[in-house]
């Protein structure tokens, strides 16, 4: 029951990175209507400078704040530079120029930090663990990941509806000419909008910095898990990217501790071990297919 | 237009020309990793070909092919394995090593697993099919990596190249021209293909399925049909490039792969046939020259890449036949 309830966390603490992510991307391609590759780049951008500034003692919030700030210029830049020209393009334009910025942020992060994964540790003060119930010690930095996680997304929240802000961006969401025609710069909020996205990215990669090795490529892996999250979801829907973020990280950490026991009930543990360990490294996907061939447009599906 | 048709025909005719001289070209300077390289072009593009089947002429954006190349390199591989060490496959069966048994076979599990990933993400489209196709991959790409028993993570050593009656595959020129030969069966299969009324259904419907089905017509039958061959000839190719490295592992089937293969087409020029072969060749002569400048050349090809979306419109297809469009105005200064 007690590793029930840690596992649960874990899950909860990867959904939490993945809804980060995922709101970031969804707002994006939820408004800009964009594709963007290279949002695993802007993940991998934060947690290189975050993991850098923190090992050169910066401290760690200076050291997260530093790697939020860069993965925000690199997105805003991104944007000013390439993007904007791939608004009105096929989705397929905007897959390959992804691609290929995927490339060059991977060779050039390579170049500036070398081949080896950068280390970074936790901080000090959330090295301890807490409490939750009696005789449940939980790590303190991970409970510190879900409560953050938790309120950026309600600050998002708000921000896109409650706000002036949040009710261009909907309404650029649904006609572009009509929000520019109406004195919103809309260039300039959408490049505000994608740094924020890039933002998120970056609190996302330097919070999941101290589990994941720091290196070339990493941006990769969550990016595809992102997308899975986003597509089960329902794409440019915020309940969906929520919903879908907690699915997948409780899924996929649940399968992986509890499918291969379940399978021991019906096969010898040999084979229940592989095939479990298989099968588990699967089921996101499998999920994701289960959705889709009932809901092709996911579980929260918006307009368009 | 007239003129147009034959200046198209006429790059073709050269492109095919020219692959034709490789082997003997490369004798001539006495470099026969050109031929292993170009070799290595023409596979992937085989698979490319078929992509742009679905990609340039069905609209269905497939970011998950390299599960079929995967497929059918593991199919070549597994089959060998058991064929090698004369062991228990199924039902008895102790694999094989013929040619004429592997390569089908790759073909038509490829063609099925086709079937029920097509199934599935038809019904979807734009985006979504992207993405899902994409996790699919994702799927076959894990299913490989734990699968323990065929090299898991560490891959596949072939113990021998297929055998084919009257070939010795393991000759490099003989390779080649097999390689050669099935490429141009290929392209001139896809080219029949399309310019029949079954590819006419295909590329109407990415035009407008509803005027499709109203027309009397099932999208999804023609489209998942289109799908399932695109996916055989991606088993296919992946049955060759086991051949070809005589090695297979899941790398073959990782994302990038998938992305590779897109943007050869893409770079190539999509919805021409032809236009896949160019991107394989000018992907792997790109690569190649820039490995030999830096070993960090992914940073000069991820940029090249998006200068070409940017700028060049229809790929080196559009670029050479006199059809492609610069998209911006300053385009024409760099083309």
């Amino acid at each position: 029951m007690l590793l029930f309830l840690e596992q649960l966390l874990n899950g909860l603490q990867f959904g939490v990175t993945l809804l980060l992510m995922a709101s970031g991307l969804t707002l994006i391609f939820g408004i800009m209507n964009l594709i963007n590759l290279a949002h695993g780049s802007l993940f991998m951008v934060g947690a290189y400078v975050g993991a850098t500034a923190i090992a050169h003692g910066s401290g760690f919030f200076l050291g997260l704040l530093a790697g939020i700030a860069a993965a925000a210029i690199t997105g805003m830049a991104m944007e000013f530079v390439i993007m904007r020209r791939l608004y009105r393009r096929d989705h397929l334009d905007q897959v390959l120029a992804t691609f290929g910025l995927i490339l060059f942020f991977n060779e050039m992060v390579s170049i500036i930090w070398g081949r080896q994964p950068v280390a970074m540790n936790t901080p000090d003060f959330l090295s301890g663990t807490v409490e939750l119930i009696p005789g449940a010690p939980y790590p303190a930095f991970r409970l510190a990941v879900i409560v953050t996680g938790i309120v950026v997304t309600g600050l998002l929240y708000f921000l896109v509806m409650k706000t002036r802000i949040g009710m261009w961006i909907r309404a650029g969401a649904s006609n572009r000419e009509m929000i520019g025609a109406l004195g919103v710069n809309i260039s300039l909020l959408y490049t505000v909008l994608f740094g924020f996205g890039a933002a998120l990215a970056g609190l996302a990669g330097v919070m999941a910095a101290p589990f994941s090795a720091v290196q070339s490529g990493m941006g990769e892996n969550i990016l595809i898990l992102t997308f899975v999250v986003i597509v089960i979801g329902g794409i440019g829907s915020i309940r969906g990217a929520v919903a879908g973020a907690l699915l997948i990280g409780l899924t996929d950490t649940l399968g992986r501790v509890y499918i291969p026991d379940l399978m021991r009930l019906w096969l010898p543990p040999s084979v229940a071990d592989g095939a479990g360990a298989s099968l588990a490294s699967m089921m996101i996907y499998i999920l994701m297919a289960v959705v889709l061939a009932f809901r092709p447009r996911g579980l929260f599906q918006t307009h368009g | 237009m007239v003129k147009n048709f034959s200046r198209k025909s006429w790059v073709t005719l050269a492109i095919f020309g020219l692959l034709a001289l490789v082997p003997p070209i490369a004798h001539a300077f006495d470099n026969s990793f050109l031929i292993t390289m170009f070799n290595r072009a023409l596979i992937y593009a085989v698979a490319a070909v078929g992509l742009d089947l679905i990609i340039g002429f069905g609209g269905m954006v497939s970011f998950g092919h390299a599960a079929f190349f995967g497929i059918g390199a593991y199919t070549a591989g597994i089959l060998g394995t058991h064929a090698f060490d004369g062991s228990d496959f199924i039902f008895g069966w102790t694999g094989s090593n013929a040619a004429l048994v592997v390569w089908p076979l790759a073909m038509l599990v490829a063609a099925f697993f086709g079937a029920i990933i097509g199934l599935i993400s038809l019904r979807t489209s734009g985006v979504y099919f992207i993405m899902i196709t994409l996790a699919f991959a994702q799927l076959f790409y894990f299913f490989f990596v734990s699968l323990s028993q065929y090299g898991g993570e560490d891959g596949l050593s072939l113990w021998d190249r297929n055998t084919l009656p009257g070939l010795d595959l393991y000759d490099r020129n003989t390779f080649y021209y097999l390689c050669f030969t099935i490429l141009l069966a290929v392209w001139f299969f896809l080219s029949r293909l399309v310019a029949s009324r079954f590819g006419r259904v295909i590329v109407g419907c990415k035009q407008n399925e509803r005027r499709m089905r109203a027309l009397g017509y099932d999208p999804l039958l023609y489209k998942l049909v289109a799908f399932c061959i695109s996916a055989a000839i991606g088993g296919l190719a992946g049955a060759l490039i086991a051949n070809h490295s005589e090695f297979v592992s899941p790398g073959l089937l990782h994302w990038s792969r998938s992305g590779e293969l897109m943007v050869i087409v893409i770079l190539g020029g999509m919805g021409t046939l032809v236009g896949p072969v160019y991107g394989a060749l000018a992907l792997f002569l790109l690569e190649e020259s820039l490995v030999s400048f830096t070993e960090h050349w992914q940073v000069i090809l991820g940029p090249i890449l998006i200068l070409v979306v940017v700028f060049f419109r229809g790929g080196i297809a559009g670029f050479l036949t006199g059809n492609g469009k610069a998209s911006i105005k300053s385009g024409d200064d760099h083309g």
